[in-house]
């Protein structure tokens, strides 16, 4: 199973094995990790799972749609490296290993 | 003070549903939504995605879901009252006293909460301290465009509310400042073609690629900073500043009403999804049980239940019988069969 590691605000680390096919999203409520809110239960519509992709890993993720570039815009203090971590798939191995960092706070 | 049998928290389904099963035990009911009309999340945050597991409903969307919820409730002539939030509920012996933000009161036996993830508030710019600009000169919302005749108005935003009013205020403001993180507008073409068309006259100037960083003034916002996306500052002197960030949800005062929560969630029973609280009820998304699953079909189940509790509590010295919708006169009477 692939692994995240996501990392609070705060510095405290977490890292999960996370079933394939789940949404890295998905791998923080399963496991416990605060610091994701996920409202809309991963429907794209709420910009309560922001994260900040660690730039080792920024060439590996699938393009950004549309409408989650449209939903980034009212996440709380976006960078370069933001996206929603419910639009991030671990349909395989390439993604084992990433890690994400956790904003000050979401929406 | 409007008396009631039951009032009801959120118009999304789950509260639209509960108007349904109150309705046909012959309880009235009002509804109380911080947004503007019914719906909730399903109209909110996707009105036309599809929906697949509403029983006996292949396929429908939020948008349509909900008009046919009110479809549904139309015999019972329901009251909403939109725009506004429930801010206190007090214990008055057996009964509820609820306000709202606009000063609303009602008396009832029942509250049935059915908030969802929370109310729909705002969401503010990312910058600590601004508080105390808000009703000054910071907003989220225009109530009288006229308050910004002559003004330099700094807009933040992207969206269809960010563009609507940088075009419609630049018609009476000296000049509009619209703000945004990137290239790339989500509201509708013809808006962005028009705020583009003014922008070459310089009554709007489009930033973008910006993010707020600063609000500086001691009593109103005098100077708005804004950070480019390579670092770069720059200030504009504002006369006021709004915000279109779109909206969050928070679950707001409930968390003052001596409910026992779960995370952002309120616990109740599975036998009539009553709270710790008797006559205080919460259904759908907002509420959790061992086994809770956040689905609008659950929702309509506990709105079902919990009906059976109001209907005792409402109607105390009549006796409850069960009846179905098929067979039964008094149903019919109340859905205005004939």
């Amino acid at each position: 199973m692939p692994k995240v590691t996501y990392i609070e605000f705060n510095g405290q680390e977490h890292t999960v094995e996370v079933e394939k096919g789940l949404s890295i999203m998905e791998g923080a409520v399963q496991n416990n990790v605060p610091g994701i809110d996920a409202d809309c239960g991963g429907s794209c519509a709420c910009a309560t799972c922001h994260v900040y992709v660690d730039e080792d890993w920024k060439d590996k993720l699938p393009e950004q749609s549309d409408a989650e570039k449209d939903m980034l815009d009212f996440a709380f203090e976006t960078k370069a490296n933001s996206r929603l971590s419910c639009q991030i798939f671990l349909e395989d191995e390439t993604l084992n290993g990433i890690v994400v960092r956790l904003p000050e706070k979401q929406g | 003070m409007i008396k009631t049998d039951a009032l009801i928290i959120g118009a999304g389904p789950v509260g639209l549903f509960a108007v349904f099963e109150l309705g046909i035990l012959g309880l009235n009911a009002h509804v109380v939504d911080n947004l503007d009309k019914a719906g909730g999340q399903c109209i909110e945050l996707y009105p036309d995605k599809p929906i697949y597991d509403i029983p006996a409903v292949p396929e429908c969307t939020g948008e349509s879901l909900t008009k046919n919820l009110l479809k549904q409730i139309e015999p019972f002539k329901t009251s909403f009252h939109f725009n506004q939030r429930v801010n206190s509920v007090i214990k008055n012996k057996d009964h509820w006293i609820v306000e709202t933000s606009d000063n609303i009161k009602f008396e009832t036996p029942n509250v049935i909460i059915a908030g969802g993830v929370g109310s729909f508030e705002p969401r503010k710019p990312p910058i600590q301290g601004i508080e105390k600009f808000e009703s000054k000169n910071l907003f989220y919302s225009v109530k009288n465009k006229n308050n910004f005749a002559n003004q330099n108005v700094c807009i933040f935003g992207g969206g269809d509310s960010a563009l609507d009013w940088a075009v419609e205020l630049s018609k009476i403001a000296k000049k509009i400042y619209l703000v945004h993180r990137r290239d790339d507008f989500r509201a509708a073409q013809h808006t962005v073609d028009q705020m583009k068309e003014i922008a070459k006259t310089g009554k709007i100037e489009i930033l973008t690629n910006f993010q707020p960083k600063n609000f500086l003034g001691t009593d109103v916002i005098e100077k708005v900073v804004i950070e480019n996306n390579d670092k770069t500052i720059k200030e504009i002197n504002v006369d006021s500043v709004l915000a279109f960030f779109g909206l969050k949800m928070e679950l707001g005062p409930i968390l003052n009403w001596g409910l026992n929560l779960d995370k952002k969630t309120i616990v109740v029973n599975t036998e009539n999804f009553e709270t710790n609280e008797k006559g205080i009820f919460a259904i759908g998304d907002i509420c959790t049980y061992p086994g809770k699953l956040k689905l609008i079909l659950c929702g309509f189940h506990e709105a079902a239940l919990a009906a059976q509790e109001c209907f005792r509590r409402a109607r105390p010295d009549e006796k409850y019988v069960f009846r179905f919708t098929t067979s039964s006169s008094d149903i019919h009477k109340r859905l205005g069969v004939k």
